[in-house]
């Protein structure tokens, strides 16, 4: 019986669960396991990414949930929302757990570049090469869209949106755990 | 009575005016066909994406989002867009904040900072919800004269037209939807079933960015179970999974070389562009032919074996 430790039980920390209560996810305390999540997962059939497993950890509050790379591999397909038989959100659920990873530091780099790329331009594809105008104007539309590229005073808009709401201080903690991860290499 | 005139904000996003300006062109020049006015939405910035943005930070998603629908608000039309991200993000931002008032209040406070509000006054359509609903299937059916019975199209309604169905249009069905299938055979053409049809492109929750490979081998699995069946082209209405199935048909080509046989060659196709070619358009004012002499640019994947199947009928 010696496996049948309790210590692990008694780990369990519920900041994660009660985040999750708190942001009106209460309904995940209805799983019941099943794994018709899992099963319907189309990452599910090719990586490790096991969409059950995450809602369990999530409700017993194990930090590693918020960690793990396969916290990113959903396509957010919605397949296990639709399917869920107790009715949980679980496609919005992994997003509030992605913004929960993401508050903590756990942001991939090429997902940091689109965060940049967002803040300077507005766009999350922006025009960044002429050749792009010139197609446009091949295909007989604008040579640079109505959008936040015709405005320059739009794109400051949105930059002032993003710093009310916090963001751009995740950006920037996001540059520096990118210089400590280089020191510490080095 | 004279039918009121059907008017929209055009709400562009980043793929399509940025990477497949060819798909605006279509839209732009079929709705000027059908007699759909479309106002500009100046200054709009990405939707933001719903699965790279909206999984950083919920505030973020909600206060920009309500930004961009404050456009709309100000033409005083309801929103009108062509990619299943854009209309996963406006559309439920929408629905939230018109029906939850502490989410509302939050994003108001900071959309005054920029003299902006929030009025909850206008809905968000997706293209394939404007033609079959709004104008009407039968109606577009009169404007398709043309016919294509010898082309087989292999359909991609891709995730977020369908899911989550609490607040689409299609009374709730995701398991076995037909409303793309009927806007592409009133043009004649016929969509052929094939394995897994509603499967994700691989695209989307910011994999594409995550995990280039895994989301290459969702596409790849996508074409596979389609040249299985025998398709000519590959019908989407999301320049997204465009990209991802044209673009990515290139990538999975050569990242999967030793396992796919031959190379994948299915022309990705978006619905305004084979709509417009049954409404008797000239290809030129559908994006189907290419002037510029630019290299690196969409479509990847040569579109010429679905011209040659329109040709018969043209």
């Amino acid at each position: 019986m010696e496996d049948l430790k309790s210590d692990r039980i008694l780990e369990i920390k519920d900041d994660i669960s009660d985040e999750l209560r708190k942001a009106g996810y209460a309904e995940i305390g209805a799983c019941i396991q099943c794994g018709n999540c899992t099963a319907s997962c189309p990452s599910g059939r090719r990586t490790a990414m096991r969409t059950r497993s995450i809602v369990r950890e999530a409700l017993l509050g194990l930090d590693e949930v918020l960690s793990d790379k396969e916290l990113w591999l959903c396509t957010t397909c919605y397949t296990c929302f639709e399917r869920c038989p107790r009715n949980i959100p679980i496609t919005d659920i992994i997003i509030f757990l992605r913004n929960l990873a993401v508050q903590r530091g756990h942001i991939l780099p090429n997902h940091l570049n689109l965060c940049r790329m967002f803040y300077d331009t507005g766009h999350g594809v922006p025009i960044n090469d002429e050749k792009w105008n010139i197609m446009r104007e091949s295909y007989g539309v604008s040579r640079v869209p109505p959008t936040v590229h015709a405005h320059p005073k739009a794109v400051k808009e949105v930059q002032e949106l993003i710093s009310c709401v916090g963001f751009d201080k995740t950006i920037a903690w996001g540059k520096y755990a990118k210089k400590e991860e280089k020191a510490e290499k080095k | 009575m004279p039918e009121k005139k059907l008017k929209y904000s055009f709400y562009l996003g980043c793929v399509i005016p940025n990477r497949y300006p060819f798909i605006e062109q279509s839209v732009r020049n079929v709705f000027k066909e059908l007699g759909i006015g479309l106002i500009d939405m100046q200054g709009a910035s990405c939707c933001p994406a719903p699965g790279v943005f909206r999984g950083f930070s919920i505030p973020l998603w909600l206060v920009v989002g309500a930004r961009n629908i404050s456009i709309a608000e100000e033409n005083g039309a309801d929103i009108v867009l062509m990619c299943n991200g854009c209309y996963a993000t406006l559309l439920e931002v929408n629905v939230m904040l018109k029906h939850d008032k502490k989410k509302r209040d939050m994003v108001n406070e900071h959309l005054a900072k920029i003299g902006r509000e929030f009025k909850g006054t206008i809905e968000v359509k997706h293209i394939i919800d404007v033609l079959y609903y709004d104008f009407g299937l039968d109606k577009l059916k009169d404007y398709t004269n043309i016919k294509f019975p010898n082309l087989r199209v292999g359909v991609h309604y891709g995730c977020h037209i369908l899911k989550d169905s609490t607040h689409r249009p299609w009374h709730g069905e995701s398991e076995d939807p037909r409303f793309f299938e009927e806007l592409i055979e009133i043009t004649g053409a016929k969509c052929i079933d094939y394995k897994d049809r509603l499967m994700c492109c691989g695209a989307g929750g910011a994999v594409r960015t995550a995990s280039l490979e895994v989301s290459l081998d969702y596409t790849r699995e996508k074409l596979e179970n389609m040249r299985n069946v025998g398709v000519d082209c590959c019908m989407v209405c999301c320049p997204f999974c465009h990209l991802q199935l044209d673009l990515g048909q290139v990538q999975v080509n050569e990242t999967f070389k030793d396992i796919i046989g031959e190379p994948y060659k299915i022309p990705i196709i978006y619905y305004t562009q084979l709509l417009g070619l049954s409404m008797g358009m000239n290809p030129r004012e559908l994006g189907l032919v290419a002037t510029h002499k630019l290299a690196g640019v969409p479509p990847f994947i040569p579109i010429k074996s679905f011209m040659d199947k329109i040709k018969e009928h043209i």
